[in-house]
């Protein structure tokens, strides 16, 4: 397949389409812009719809609404307007909506800034919403990372009949970088997708009350909100099988990296600069951060390794408190940290590691 | 094997462009790993206007990397923004129609082109970032001449009447930058 | 013997009404219920309910429906309908949802001509959560958040969301009735049906917004609610078709 050289936002934007997405709902915020924009020219050419919502809250209703009736259904947005989201995320989740949305995210918190950020950890991975629902989360650390994740996000999304979240930055939104599209699904694949769900979608059906469409994001008996939350509790649990990890040289490793997103590649080049100069190093890049690969920590050789060394884009650091679960106390964890807009320097990690590694 | 450039200017200098440009037809033409990274601000006019460029052989890591191979400044303010990133022994790639240069460094080499005048020229100021793309290229070499003009030549392709005062652009930045080494 | 008169079939056969005696929502329900009967489209319907008291009827009635968060109903209406235009798809909100919490997508929706049909159950108090002051509370009426009654200077005056959305240029339809009297039963189900036949031609956004009682949070038993929205809420909010297109 030949390589095209795309945004990262539009590159997500045309995995959705690709993979079936026939409603897009948005509100404008930097750094993501190129999304809503790339769907309101793209959607009408496949017979979609791509309305401008009048906020973050009305769009992702909408995207409710769309995905309610049976459309593969995607909104996205940055930082602060992913937390006016948070109310109809919590709906979806609650009502089983499958819905796909992305977080460009930047720096927080408030408005922060319009730059790049890894601020949204707990956000994304704790508390997408009121209610303590969860999700997939997936963090790319390359544009082809993001289309692929955005592509396959919509197929967890039906199967589950959950939300799932693509948590980006905003270096992955706007840089470009060649890519590989995957497969655009023909017009009949699209419309058997929505007709498979026409059972539950509330589009109308034939008077019945037991089987009437009946999507509600929460219920008046109180015995059958339990059940509700049991039954999504359930659906958590079989996650385990979900989750996505790379390890990187981790078996030898001195230190170790561990880093999600953007922060990744950049300590996975630093493993290989640091290897050159002699030191073993390695890397942890959780690909699902929920589910979190908790499980990847117990690779590391703590008779060899000095020390863990999280890296992230956030101050304070949010990441590292799932990086200290997998760890278990068996090594010090060290943060090598930025925030405010300002992207991780590599030099600035491997200096980190150097640092622990001379025992200074 | 890995060029780490940075792109600097006035915004309206088509600093973006140089680097989409470069970044473009490394992509369409080469196997090679390419990344375009833009500075963004919030003023969608004025200002100062950068962009990254990374060319490797390698899976590439950081997008805006810390030092750089090269470096393209277009103004004064963007020669004193990054000339401390620049590694000693890289080349610095002015537009000595408005750069001074008297850069306060001797551990690098030093490109001049008076892309503004040059451009006036030839009659249409806002070609000074095909002539400094054809300097880059004309000098380093980091991917075949050709390349990046069919690339210019496609991205163009609804502008059929530009194209001839663009190839001219791009081959006098040629001239230059070969003429340099 | 003959019979000339039942329950509307698209509420559930078994299911006791909730609703506070004198309370409206019943009454409303069963006119939508008899409209989608008598226009064959309760196969097509497609119903987003607000938060509050209009979330009550998720268990009583028998087609497809959804709940909003509180105030959206607008804007889900506004996704389900654009990409499943052959469905009916109408809101059911009251005055918190519609002209408080959700006026940004009542507004907008409308504003945008969504081909959809709101059903706005107007009765100057938030119901369920217990008698607060409603954007649509009358001067003087008293509410749990504004004991002595609602003051002018310091929570403004009614507002009337017919006369607000007559501003724009995109709505279809736009109706003030009641349910006080038969004959203004009557007229809300004639015009449930007009806009649901707008909806079915095309023409976009119609709003029937009802002016109803809450006996309970009124503190008024339901005759005495009938009279208090002859005397009072009438006054203020006047019946009739402010726009029709």
């Amino acid at each position: 397949m030949a390589r095209v050289f795309m945004k990262g936002c539009e590159a997500i934007a045309e995995a959705a389409v690709r993979a079936g997405c026939r409603f897009f709902a948005g509100y404008p915020i930097t750094p993501q812009n190129e999304i809503p924009e790339y769907f309101s020219r793209r959607l009408p050419e496949v017979g979609g719809v791509f309305v401008q919502g009048e906020s973050e809250v009305a769009s992702v209703n909408m995207v409710y609404g769309a995905a309610s009736a049976g459309t593969r259904s995607m909104t996205s947005s940055s930082s602060p307007g992913i937390a006016l989201k948070s109310e109809g995320i919590s709906y979806c989740a609650a009502a089983r909506i499958p819905m796909v949305y992305a977080n460009i995210s930047r720096g927080g918190p408030g408005v922060g800034s319009i730059q790049p950020a890894q601020m949204d950890y707990f956000q994304a991975t704790k508390a997408s919403g009121n209610g303590g629902f969860q999700m997939l989360v997936f963090a790319p650390s390359t544009v082809q990372e993001a289309v692929d994740m955005t592509y396959k996000a919509f197929d967890y999304a039906d199967r589950d009949r959950n939300p799932v979240l693509i948590l980006a930055d905003g270096v992955i939104g706007t840089m470009m970088e060649p890519v590989v599209l995957p497969e655009m699904k023909s017009d009949e694949e699209v419309a058997a997708i929505k007709a498979s769900k026409q059972g539950w979608a509330c589009v109308g059906h034939q008077l019945d009350y037991a089987n009437r469409s009946w999507i509600q994001p929460g219920q008046w008996s109180t015995l059958k909100m339990q059940e509700a939350n049991e039954d999504a509790a359930a659906l958590y649990e079989s996650w385990k099988k979900d989750v996505q990890v790379e390890e990187y040289q981790v078996a030898d490793a001195e230190i170790v990296l561990t880093a999600y997103g953007i922060s990744a590649r950049i300590c996975k080049s630093a493993v290989d600069l640091l290897r050159a100069q002699g030191i073993k190093a390695g890397l942890i890049r959780p690909i699902t951060v929920h589910p979190f690969p908790y499980e990847s920590y117990d690779h590391i050789d703590y008779n060899k390794c000095k020390a863990v060394l999280d890296v992230e884009m956030s101050i304070p650091a949010q990441f590292v408190t799932d990086v200290a679960v997998g760890v278990k106390d068996r090594c010090p964890i060290e943060t090598c940290l930025c925030s405010g807009g300002n992207i991780m320097s590599r030099d600035k990690v491997i200096a980190a590691a150097k640092k622990i590694m001379e025992g200074k | 094997m890995e060029t780490n450039l940075c792109v600097a200017g006035f915004g309206g200098q088509g600093v973006m462009t140089l680097g989409k440009f470069l970044a473009d037809a490394t992509c369409n033409s080469t196997d090679k790993n390419v990344t375009f990274f833009p500075s963004y601000g919030a003023e969608q006019r004025g200002g100062t206007a950068n962009c990254f460029v990374v060319i490797s052989d390698e899976a590439i890591g950081a997008p805006l990397g810390d030092v750089m191979d090269d470096l393209i400044v277009m103004n004064g303010p963007s020669l004193a923004k990054f000339i401390g990133t620049l590694k000693s022994g890289g080349t610095l790639f002015i537009n000595s129609s408005i750069v001074s240069d008297d850069i306060g460094r001797v551990d690098v080499k030093l490109v001049k082109a008076p892309v503004t005048e040059l451009a006036l020229e030839m009659g249409n100021a806002k070609v000074l970032n095909v002539i400094m793309l054809g300097v880059y290229v004309g000098y380093t070499e980091v991917i075949q001449p050709d390349i990046v003009w069919n690339t210019i030549e496609h991205k163009l392709a609804s502008k059929p009447k530009l194209l001839p005062l663009n190839k001219q652009a791009f081959e006098k930045g040629l001239e230059l930058g070969r003429a340099q080494k | 013997m003959e019979k000339i008169y039942g329950r509307t079939k698209t509420i559930q056969e078994d299911k006791v009404s909730g609703f506070c005696p004198g309370c409206m929502h019943s009454t409303v329900i069963k006119l939508i219920g008899e409209v989608l009967e008598e226009m064959d489209l309760v196969d097509k319907a497609a119903c987003v309910l607000g938060i509050g008291c209009c979330g009550l009827h998720m268990d009583y009635i028998a087609y497809d429906n959804t709940t909003a968060p509180h105030g959206r109903a607008c804007a889900v209406a506004t996704g389900m309908k654009r990409t499943s235009p052959d469905s009916l798809v109408f809101t059911y909100q009251g005055d918190g949802d519609f002209a408080s919490i959700g006026l940004a997508e009542s507004i907008s929706a409308a504003n945008r001509g969504e081909n959809i049909t709101v059903i706005f159950i107007n009765n100057g108090i938030y119901g369920m959560t217990g008698g607060q002051m409603a954007p649509t509370t009358l001067v003087g009426m008293k509410a749990t958040t504004a004991p002595k009654g609602r003051d002018p200077k310091e929570h403004g005056y009614p507002m009337h969301m017919c006369e607000i959305l007559n501003q724009l240029t995109a709505p279809a339809y736009l109706v003030r009735t009641s349910c006080n009297n038969p004959a203004n039963v009557n007229k809300t189900k004639q015009a449930i049906h007009k806009a649901f036949q707008n909806q079915l031609d095309g023409k976009g956004f119609s709003m029937v917004e009802i002016v109803t009682s809450c006996p309970t949070n009124w503190g008024l038993d339901p005759m005495k609610s009938l009279d208090y929205i002859e005397e009072k809420m009438l006054p203020e909010f006047p019946l009739g078709v402010i726009r029709d297109r």
